[in-house]
């Protein structure tokens, strides 16, 4: 068993249409019970059982952690994803049972912080529903900017407007809003912290601005689930278990790893957590990685890879798994 | 150079030039190296946006390299106390994007770190570097009195008299070493007292 990765299992209890992008889905536990206590920010691993491929993708809790009866999650439809997203949308109805991981939380408030200053780009609201309904409960001080492509996609925004009024500010991207980084940057009291979610370009966009600006470095987080890339396949042989295995096109390493009967840590499976990090025993070829987790200086060296996100493209792979 | 010892000890790094646009630096007495040493590897045109608080030591030297430096602003005071109130005025209306350094001694980088905390900044955040005496500021555990300037070991609590072992324990949120009283069973014991803090 991976660590963190103890099982739930659940019977979808609603599924409800937000957009026409977007649908929430509503779990509750088949033995009635409430489910684990999470904190605003966490995330569960929702087991897909598609046919004979078992896919796992990781998604942000949107309740509030106040109401444990129930986990919600909302998910954007990719059309042009590895089809996690698809399926969610088309086959999971009311009723399903399904099996989903123990909360985990890599994106946690800092509640030492004076003021919680937060930007969220498109479906990279989601863990700031948690969030906020946290801080609200506490009486914590909070401002959310919020930027959506356009007033219909702005998933839960008219929710968020409602309960904390002017605490959240929308920007549509239609209507050429943006935010004022710098100024917004250069004007936060001391002892804030920031939280970013949203696109990969916006997360390093603000990561870059908010440190050249002088904010250290534990004050800025950040969350952002690089979905796994599909790609060419390529064959890996896993040294330790003596094992020969083929990545298909649209799987990843990771879920090729599991599909021959090794079971590796994980966590987010997303290429933050560093639970997968895996060393590399030889290689010839390049790899294509798509973590945020090893340094430049790891994906440099050609020792280590994330297999949860991270491909390859060459004449041989050895791992040691 | 200070030891790792037990988990709460503090252990200081050595001034670098952070990214950012407002430098607050206190030092005391010869903490005014540090800084001299870290403008030479400071940006152009770092000094522009900062600020320099300095308690010179007895000897009074240091104030003129400081002043070479060009700091935007340079204030001097006689000691911490005098200038805590500037300080906490100058962190009540600071931004995020403020730098904090503290240099020299190490009751100076505490007392100025406990200010700080207190304004929410981690102290992760800020920048140290220890120059100049050992001496501690220490905190009877039984009388709760602070004692500054504490050099030998054992030490004699200012407030209640009782004699204690200066321990390598410390509080961040009290800007002090922990005293506890080194001949709690026979008062009539007495170690000898060395200089361990010069």
């Amino acid at each position: 068993m991976s660590t963190g990765t103890t099982k739930l299992d659940v019977v979808v209890s609603d599924v409800v249409p937000v957009n026409e992008l977007v649908t929430r889905f509503h779990f509750r536990r088949r033995d009635g019970e409430l489910l684990p206590t999470f904190s605003g920010g966490a995330h569960v691993v929702v087991e897909m059982r598609d046919g004979e491929r078992t896919r796992l993708n990781p998604y942000s809790l949107m309740g509030s952690p106040l109401d444990t009866s129930e986990y919600t999650i909302s998910v954007r439809r990719d059309d042009v994803g590895r089809g996690g997203s698809l399926f969610m949308h088309r086959s999971v109805k009311p009723g399903l049972e399904m099996v989903i991981s123990y909360p985990v939380n890599l994106f946690s408030l800092d509640l030492r912080a004076r003021k919680h200053l937060m930007l969220a780009g498109g479906i990279g609201i989601t863990p700031f529903m948690a969030q906020t309904a946290q801080l609200a409960g506490e009486g914590g001080n909070f401002e959310l900017h919020y930027t959506c492509r356009t007033a219909s996609l702005g998933t839960y925004a008219d929710v968020l407007r409602e309960r904390y009024d002017r605490r959240v500010r929308l920007y549509h991207d239609d209507r050429g809003e943006r935010i004022d980084l710098e100024r917004l940057l250069s004007s936060q009291p001391l002892g804030t912290h920031l939280y970013v979610c949203g696109p990969a370009g916006m997360i390093n966009w603000v990561r870059d601005r908010a440190s050249a600006l002088g904010w250290p470095q534990e004050t800025v987080h950040f969350e952002h689930f690089a979905a796994p890339q599909p790609g060419l396949p390529f064959d890996v042989t896993l040294a330790v278990s003596g094992k020969n295995i083929r990545v298909g096109e649209q799987q990843s390493l990771l879920e090729a790893i599991e599909a021959a009967g090794v079971d590796p840590p994980y966590l987010c499976r997303g290429g933050v957590c560093g639970q997968c990090e895996t060393n590399v025993i030889s290689y010839d070829g390049n790899f294509i990685h798509n973590d945020h987790w090893l340094s430049e200086e790891d994906h440099r060296s050609g020792c280590k890879i994330m297999p949860c996100v991270s491909r390859f493209e060459g004449k041989s792979l050895v791992l040691e798994r | 150079m200070a030891a790792k010892t037990i988990i709460s000890r503090p252990i200081y790094g050595t001034l670098s030039p952070q990214p950012g646009t407002h430098h607050l630096f206190i030092a005391d007495a010869e903490g005014a190296l540090a800084i001299s040493d870290m403008a030479a590897k400071a940006p152009a045109g770092f000094f522009d946006g900062t600020e320099i608080v300095f308690i010179p030591g007895a000897d009074g030297q240091h104030v003129a390299a400081l002043e070479a430096l060009k700091p935007a602003q340079f204030h001097q005071a006689p000691s911490f106390a005098s200038l805590l109130p500037r300080l906490k005025q100058t962190l009540t209306n600071a931004h995020m994007g403020l730098r904090l350094y503290l240099s020299g001694t190490e009751g100076l980088i505490g007392q100025a770190m406990q200010v700080a905390l207190e304004a929410g900044i981690d102290h992760t955040s800020m920048q140290t570097e220890h120059r100049g005496s050992l001496a501690r500021r220490m905190q009877c555990v039984h009388c709760k009195g602070i004692t500054e300037n504490v050099t030998t070991q054992p030490a004699t609590c200012s407030h209640c008299g009782l004699l204690l072992l200066v321990r390598d324990h410390y509080s961040r949120r009290l800007a002090a070493f922990q005293g506890v009283c080194i001949n709690a069973e026979d008062r009539s014991e007495i170690p000898p007292m060395e200089e361990a803090f010069p």
